[in-house]
């Protein structure tokens, strides 16, 4: 069974930014600069927060407009990229409707969440859940 | 990895530089430690506090993207509401942003011909017209309209003033992320004299580290602390404004310019019933899981229309609730929101007005002052209606008198009469917090006024506890090491709530990990000349403890420490300074 982190509920979001300091973290770094989530206001605090990540959609629009291929189907949905082979178009970027790809601005390629749910761990308020999927 | 860079902007000439000064931060780590070594740099002996030689300083710190909660900034400048040491805190985005922009700190010098804004990212400065936004009636407006002309949503901190910043009100605040606030010693007319109406940055730089395996495992330490500790959770669930009901029980909540002890309408102001009857979301600052920010759902009807509604969303805290709500007696809950919301509009500091609006109506029963002076306003306690007329005229400053009370109670009252009650310390309105003896002299001696210096209610609640009177040399000696060590937490800008979380020789291993060696010993020495460092600025600048102003007040009214005297008061400051500059 493959994995899918999933958002369980925004509104309880307090937009700690907890998960993006995780996501960075994860690529043994600090801050928030490689994180492929996001925190957001959803236009002001006092509306709330948008939390955009990967979906992991089945028929995922980032990899079909890859001019080379660097962008390959993950098992269970979304995608993993093989960063030898990007050339930091930013194609995929501008695919994906969720904004949901990230961009690593120091090595110019795409940060596309992997759906490990490490971030999950850091989220004390119970936004962000991992699921199984077919 | 720690902060080094650090951005010169000169708002006169409309360029920047960029400085690695490296050899500060190692020494003196960031936040408070830095930004008063920048000041005494940047700020020239006798500067005009309104004047173009009145730098800001803007200061992070090594943990600051690193650890949880290391998420305040620090900004210095001299302050126009005191005249001395201009020192605040806030948090939001804004620590994060600036250190992913690749900045420790920021020094703004110099004023603007006309209104800019500055747009600040891992590239420097950009100077941004400003002419359009400047007189905007509302702060959350001006926040609006930068949003969604600028880039970096999520990634950035919106500094903006608001009309109180423009009208110069000695008390203006600066506010970030909406509910933040530099709210004290009056920032934001320092952004006001120098034409800056906003600072944006922007960060997206990752940070690096060097031991990725023993920095996990101190992050997971101190997160789960944040997660699970008692004090943290107090904050989350009922935030700062948990404070009300135990402080009135005590008779130790500021109640109608002190002239009574114990507030009526406390019930109505707490935590507990704001969460229950108005609480309509939690808000974090960045990289911090508890969430304390609470705020309100005001939801009124208009009057013109059935049916026809609106919902405001309100921060409220314990010091709002105090200063808006139980020092000018106010207990009807709509009423204190739409006050404070109307303060946070203006960009007005919540604290200072409070007081100012408590003196002004005691000195408007009195007598001192009438209609002619209130431009009609009938302040008295409790009315809420009059006292949102009365803010307004304060940022106006239609006759003299708003302007005297736009520069602070003491003005005013110098000015007017009912200076015994005029409850500031070192020229900055008080704190929420009537416990006693250590409380009073906190505020005389700490060195920004602020009950946050050296948490003096805090003392006088566990001698309370302990049914013990403090002495004036113990109030002294406690209050000299707990605001030296408080440097240390806030030249590291960990939020003060986390106190507990970074205990010394946590705080030593954090600072291992970003290559900095300091023992528990070394981390003591440097909080305190820290603090000598922030005293010898205020000297430098005509500060004399021999010549505090008690506000007779405060010796009248009872404590639930009992009484005060001033011989009391007055040897516990000549014994702090004597400590603080004689210990090693």
């Amino acid at each position: 069974m493959a994995r899918r982190l999933a958002i369980v509920d925004v509104d309880r979001c307090v937009g700690c930014q907890c998960c993006m300091f995780a996501c960075t973290r994860r690529l043994d770094y600090a801050g928030l600069g490689k994180s492929a989530i996001k925190v957001r206001s959803a236009g002001g605090v006092e509306r709330g927060y948008v939390v955009i990540v990967c979906r992991a959609c089945p028929d995922p629009p980032c990899a079909k407009v890859c001019p080379v291929d660097a962008i390959n189907l993950r098992k269970g949905g979304g995608v993993f990229v093989n960063p030898s082979l990007c050339i930091g178009c930013q194609l995929c970027s501008e695919a994906c409707p969720f904004g949901a790809v990230g961009w690593d601005v120091e090595i110019n390629k795409p940060v596309i969440c992997m759906h490990c749910g490490y971030c999950v761990e850091f989220c004390p308020h119970n936004v962000l859940k991992v699921e199984e999927v077919e | 990895m720690i902060p080094s860079r650090v951005l010169y902007v000169d708002l006169e000439r409309r360029r920047f530089k960029v400085e690695d000064r490296r050899e500060l931060f190692e020494k003196r780590l960031g936040g408070t430690g830095v930004a008063i070594e920048l000041l005494k740099e940047e700020c020239p002996r006798g500067a005009d506090p309104l004047g173009p030689d009145n730098p800001i300083i803007f200061a992070v710190g090594p943990l600051t993207g690193l650890l949880p909660m290391a998420s305040k900034t620090v900004a210095m400048f001299k302050s126009p509401l005191t005249g001395s040491l201009g020192e605040s805190h806030a948090g939001g985005r804004s620590a994060i942003a600036i250190r992913s922009a690749g900045y420790g700190a920021i020094v703004i010098k110099g004023a603007s011909r006309s209104p800019v804004y500055l747009v600040i990212d891992s590239s420097g400065a950009k100077f941004r017209e400003a002419s359009a936004l400047w007189g905007v009636a509302s702060s959350f407006t001006v926040g609006r309209v930068i949003r969604e002309r600028e880039a970096g949503a999520g990634l950035r901190t919106i500094m903006r003033i608001g009309r109180a910043g423009e009208k110069l009100v000695a008390y203006a605040s600066v506010i970030t992320e909406t509910y933040r606030h530099f709210g004290r010693h009056g920032l934001g007319a320092v952004f006001g004299s120098k034409k800056l109406k906003a600072i944006v940055v922007q960060g997206d730089q990752a940070l690096k580290i060097t031991n990725p395996a023993q920095y996990k495992d101190l992050y997971l330490r101190v997160f789960n602390e944040a997660v699970k500790s008692a004090l943290m959770k107090k904050y989350h669930d009922l935030g700062t404004a948990a404070n009300i009901l135990p402080l009135n029980s005590i008779k130790a909540l500021p109640t109608k310019n002190l002239t009574q002890q114990g507030f009526e309408g406390a019930e109505e102001i707490s935590g507990e019933n704001l969460a229950e009857q108005y609480l309509g979301r939690r808000i974090a600052c960045s990289h911090c899981p508890v969430a304390c920010i609470h705020l309100a759902a005001l939801r009124e009807p208009y009057v013109d229309e059935p049916y026809f509604y609106k919902t405001t969303f309100v921060s409220y805290d314990y010091e709002l609730l105090y200063a808006l709500g139980s020092m000018i007696g106010v207990s009807n809950v709509p009423g204190l929101l739409r006050l404070i919301h109307e303060v946070d509009k203006l960009g007005l500091d919540a604290m200072s007005t409070g007081v100012a609006l408590a003196w002004a109506t005691e000195a408007y029963l009195n007598g001192l002052i009438g209609d002619a002076e209130t431009m009609g306003v009938k302040l008295s306690w409790g009315d809420a209606e009059a006292y949102l007329r009365a803010v307004q005229y304060i940022v106006e400053q239609p006759n003299e008198f708003y302007s005297s009370l736009a520069k602070g109670v003491e003005v005013a009252a110098s000015r007017y009469g009912g200076l015994d009650y005029a409850l500031s310390f070192g020229g900055l309105e008080m704190p929420g917090y009537q416990t006693g003896l250590a409380a009073y002299v906190g505020y005389l001696t700490g060195a920004r006024h602020s009950h946050l210096d050296s948490a003096g209610y805090s003392l006088d609640q566990k001698a309370l506890k302990e049914g013990r009177k403090l002495s004036p040399q113990e109030v002294a000696e406690a209050l000299v090491r707990e605001e030296a060590w408080r440097q240390i937490l806030t030249s590291l800008v960990v939020c003060l709530f986390a106190r507990e979380i970074y205990r010394p020789g946590l705080v030593a291993e954090a600072l291992s990990l970003t290559g900095l060696d300091f023992s528990v010993e070394d981390l003591n020495r440097l909080g305190l000349n820290i603090l000598r460092a922030k005293q010898e600025f205020k000297f430098r600048e005509g500060f004399d403890p021999s010549k505090l102003r008690i506000p007779k007040r405060i010796l009248e009214a009872p404590t639930p420490s009992g009484g005060i005297t001033e011989e009391d008061v007055r040897e516990a400051v000549r014994r702090y300074f004597d400590l603080l500059f004689s210990s090693s």
